[in-house]
This record gives C-alpha cells, structure tokens and sequence, in this order.
C-alpha cells in the first residue's frame, strides 16, 4: 500500500529510540526540576492520548476523564501500600479487608488500574451512550463528580477526606515514558485501523455508520472502556509520582486541563495531544517567570501571583482564534511529509 | 421466495398518518420504482426497512426472515444497504476511506487483532484495501482515491455513496433520489451504472426517484405513493396513464 512503508518503520524506530536515549540523559543528567517535568509531560500524554480517542476520535464529548484517573490513582495506590503503611494512614476507619492485606509489585497495580477503570468505564458506557451530544457531555460530568463524592466519603477503602499518604515513588522516567510510548503506540495503531475508522465513521456522520453497518453503540463502548484503560494507568502512574493523593486532586479541573491539551493540540488528533500535553505542561512552568517581578530596565514590574495563567489563557484564546481547530487539526503527524518537507527520498503519491 | 416482502406497513408520527397499509414484494433481481409528491411517505418507507424507525404497524421479511426488532446496523449486515437523499459521505475520510469502512461490518478480527495486527487482520486489511479499489473502478471514482471525499462534486459524490453501500455486501440496495441534482449526461451514466452493478453483484434495486424520464426508463415496475396511500403500482406504461397517477402529480381536473 505505502511505497515507504520500510523506511517509515525504520525512521519510528530510530525516533523512538531518540525519545530513550533523551529519557536516559534527562535521567542522568537532568535536575529533579527538569525530571520532574518530563514525568509530568508523559503522564499528561498517557491521559491526553486516550481522552483524545473517545473526545477527538469518536467525538463522543465526555467529560469523566478525572472518575477513570482518580479510580486508576486509588486503585495502583492501595495496591502498592505495604499492610502496615495502610494501618498507619487509616486512622479514622481501618482498611476494610483484602485492600489492608494485599501488596503487590508496581507493575501489577498499574494493570489493575487500568483494568478497573476500564471495567467502571464500560459499565459506565450502558447508560452514558443511551445520550447524545450535549446530554453525554453532563451525564458523564456527573458520573465524574460522583466518583470523586463516593472517594471522599468510603473513609474504609479510601481513607476518605484524608487521602493517601506515603506512596512509594515509584513513577521513574522509564516508567512514565514507557508508558507514553506504549499508550501512543497502541492507541495510534487502534485509530489507523479499521476500528479506528469506523470511529471517526462515529463522529463525522452516525446514521451514516449505522448504514454501513457499524454497531455504533459497540464501537463507543470501544473507545470509552480503552480510554477509560489508559487514563486508569495514568492515574496510577501520576499516584506514584506525587506520593500523596486525595479526592480534591480529581476534580473536575483535571477532566479541565485535559479538554484543553486535546483541543489545543486538535480534537481528533493524537499528535495534537501529544503536543498539547507537552506545550501545556512545560507551557505552564516556563510561564512562571512572569509571576516574579521583573526588571525591563527603564521599568520595574513587581511580581503578581497568578499572572502567568493570564498570560495563558490569552495564548489559548490566541490558538483558538487562529488555529480554530487546535494546532494539528485532525492531521496526524507522519514521515512521508515530514520527507516531503525536507526534500529528501519518498516519491510523491 | 421473494427477497423483501413487506405487509400492512403503517407509520404514525403521533396523529399523522405517514404510511398507510403499504405492501411490497420483491423479487430477486428486479429494480422497482417508488415515487409520489414531495411529502407522500417514500423516504419514511426507506427509513422503516432499513431499520431507522419501527413500523407503527406491519411486517417486513428480508428473504423470508423478519426483520422486526432490528437494528438498521443489524438490517445491513443481513444484506439491505442504502444511500440517503441528501448524501451522508464520512467528512473527513478519504474516497478509499469511505468505501473501506463498508467491508468492516464483516470483519472478523477483533479489535485486539486490529491493534495489534496480527496476521487475519493483514489479511483482511488487504482485502478491504482491494475491495474498495475493484469497486471505486466499478463506479469511476478511481483517480480520485486519494481525495478528500467532499472535495468531490456532486456527481461523483452519490456514486461514492452508492460503491460505500456495495462495500457491505448487500442483496438489495436502496437509493433514496440517486439522480437527484444531476444533469441529463450524468443520470444517462447513474442509469447504466445501476443496470451493470445489478447484473455484476446480483442486486436487486428499490430506489426512489423524482426525475421521471429516469424512472420510467431503468424501472420495471412502480409503485407510486400520495400521502401515504400507494395509488397505483404496475409497468412505467401502465403508470404514466393512470389517471389517479396524473391527479395526484398535477392535481384534479376540474369538470366543467
């Protein structure tokens, strides 16, 4: 089919292998700082990737992207405390039992946040895809909020309010990166399908896809319980990183933050997240400097808290005005034009 | 057996009256004409055998099975493909694209197969990949494979609709309007492209038509609808003189 095939598979290879040998020279190299963003970068890109797929690709508008992070966060979280951290910690409520008896190896916690997330996401799915467009928009809103109401208030499996404490860090580079690398690898392979096809079918037109003989409420079910997979791994992933958690970090400002990485980066397009999580992330901290007070030499501007998020969300009203559909669009990157625009190799088609 | 019968078909859109008692029998290989008024119910009929509304009242058997109960992605898997009167392509997806995704309907992989793409899906890729091209040469559109599937004009566009439909695999195809906003060359190519994929594909046809000189020509029998009612079925010949036809299309004759 792709007369380039070959040399594209080399060149994501070898660009794959770009990505490693900067994870491990940030690794040696890098301040706690600098590591401390890329791991965010790659979390970010984990969650944004697979929002991406139901919000971008099937363009079934979800909002519950912080439900499957926060179930994914506890979940890898109360599976990694050793017994005796979770008696510790649950000092209002004991730890009710197998959750207070169970450790297990981060490996296996951050699968089984995924696939718990990816099991409350299809159930989830049954009723959310009996609702369309703006109705699923606030049903799944909801079911968001009711997670986050339901971890503040079962003090004997969450630690309620309280939150836990003193999770092993285990979220190294490695890890993060990995993850991000796997996630992109498995869910851009899924939307270059015919899977992937019969989704954006979704989007564009659905009594179209009916006519075609897609199974729509099938093909959402799809895409909701993988997203709802990926997010549950980012969740366990940033649980490791940040070492405590506790329900306020999965507000509806999460579900936030990710709607504006996929949409700045272009509904549909997972190169779109994978720039909007990184032009986000790093976006955000290289702003601080406009927090501090500043010396332009004939004036001098004292430091106002807060003023790099209005420098933001100008940049964001600035990117929706002149890249009104994020910054990729639906386009997805590929080697063929980057060969283009460098001139050299692949024919034309 | 006949491939669709439908009996006593009757939609209610609350008071209205949208179909009446509506019969229709099928036999394999025919193409059969629905026409009638803007209004009278045709694309309502469409919409009940291809799944989109449930019939207030009736049957419908697709080769002898009901249909009943089923969903329209479920009434083209068994075989009744169709295309829309106002032309429903996948924006963003390219021509190739837009008949591709007809064949995954039967596809066997699993999404996991797919993601992974494991050897079936190769197989079956390939084969979707093929497929779209034998059928994008069938209706012409070859050299436009690459297009965005908008970016085509009006023309081309319905004969996209029509090769995206073939590309499920059907035994009765639907057009609703094919030749609506064509010019007299184009519906003359509409017309021997329907008769040449009617005998390559064993299709038989039911379509909807309001250019008259089309219908006439590539139908062999019509049924012609007002308000709801069929007022008259039978030969193009047949139904160009019958006077309850001629009434309903240019109103009652006044007596003096």
């Amino acid at each position: 089919m792709d007369i380039n095939h070959k040399r594209n598979v080399l060149l994501s290879v070898l660009g794959t292998m770009l990505v490693l040998a900067v994870v491990q020279l940030a690794g040696s190299h890098g301040t706690e700082y600098q590591i401390r963003i890329l791991n965010n970068i790659a979390i970010f890109i984990v969650m944004a990737v697979s929002y991406n797929l139901i919000n971008g690709v099937t363009g079934q508008f979800s909002l519950a992207p912080n439900a499957f992070v926060a179930l994914g966060a506890y979940t890898s979280a109360l599976l990694t405390l050793t017994p005796a951290e979770k008696e510790i910690s649950f000092i209002i409520e004991p730890c009710i039992w197998p959750l207070s008896v169970i450790t297990t190896p981060f490996l296996v916690s951050l699968l089984a946040a995924g696939v718990v997330s990816a099991l409350l996401a299809f159930v989830m799915g049954f009723p959310v895809f009996r609702t369309r467009g703006d109705y699923l928009a606030i049903v799944t809103l909801g079911f968001g909020e009711v997670v986050r109401v339901i971890a503040n208030n079962t003090q004997s499996i969450t630690n309620g309010p309280l939150g836990l404490k003193g999770i092993a860090e285990h979220t190294t580079l490695w890890w993060s990166c990995g993850a991000a690398i796997v996630t992109v690898f498995l869910i851009g392979r899924m939307v270059r399908s015919s899977y992937g096809m019969a989704m954006k079918a979704i989007k564009y037109d659905e009594a179209a896809a009916e006519a075609v003989g897609i199974n729509t409420y099938w093909h959402k079910m799809l895409a909701f319980t993988t997203s709802g997979f990926f997010q549950g791994i980012g969740g366990g992933l940033l649980a490791h990183l940040i070492t405590t958690i506790s329900p306020t970090l999965f507000t509806f400002f999460l579900t936030f933050n990710l709607l504006i990485i996929i949409v700045m980066g272009g509904l549909g397009s997972t190169t779109g997240a994978i720039l909007g999580a990184i032009l986000f992330t790093w976006g955000g901290e290289w702003l601080r400097f406009v927090d501090e007070p500043m010396n332009l030499g004939f004036v001098e501007i004292p430091g106002i808290p807060g003023m790099r998020m209005v420098i933001f969300s100008c940049i964001l009203i600035f990117i929706m005005i002149f890249a009104r559909h994020g910054i990729m669009g639906t386009r997805e990157f590929n080697w063929n034009w980057l060969c283009r625009k460098l001139g050299i190799g692949g024919r034309a088609r | 057996m006949s491939v669709l019968s439908v009996e006593h078909l009757t939609m209610k859109f609350g008071g209205l009256v949208a179909v009446n008692d509506f019969h229709l029998e099928l036999e394999k290989g025919e193409i059969v004409g629905l026409i009638g008024p803007n209004g009278a119910g045709k694309t309502t009929v469409f919409n009940m055998i291809a799944g989109y509304y449930v019939p207030t009242e009736g049957s419908i058997r697709f080769q002898g099975q009901p249909t009943q109960g089923k969903k329209a992605n479920q009434i083209t898997k068994a075989g009744i493909a169709r295309t829309f009167q106002n032309i429903r392509l996948f924006s963003e997806l390219s021509v190739i694209e837009n008949v591709m995704i007809g064949y995954h309907c039967r596809l066997r992989s699993t999404f996991l197969g797919a993601t992974l793409k494991l050897p079936l899906y190769r197989r079956e890729e390939k084969m979707m990949h093929e497929g779209a091209l034998k059928l994008l040469a069938e209706v012409g559109l070859t050299d436009v494979a690459h297009e965005m599937s908008t970016s085509l004009p009006y023309g081309k566009q319905r004969r996209l609709e029509i090769a995206r439909a073939l590309a499920t695999g059907p035994q009765l195809l639907l057009l609703d309007e094919p030749a609506a906003g064509m010019n007299p060359n184009e519906t003359q190519d509409l017309l021997q492209l329907i008769l040449r994929l009617r005998k390559d594909y064993d299709l038989t046809v039911f379509l909807i038509e309001h250019d008259m000189k089309f219908v006439m020509e590539i139908c062999e029998r019509i049924k012609v609808l007002d308000y709801g009612t069929t007022i008259a079925e039978g030969t193009p010949h047949e139904i160009q003189n019958n006077p309850r036809v001629i009434e309903a299309y240019l109103g009652e004759v006044q007596c003096a």
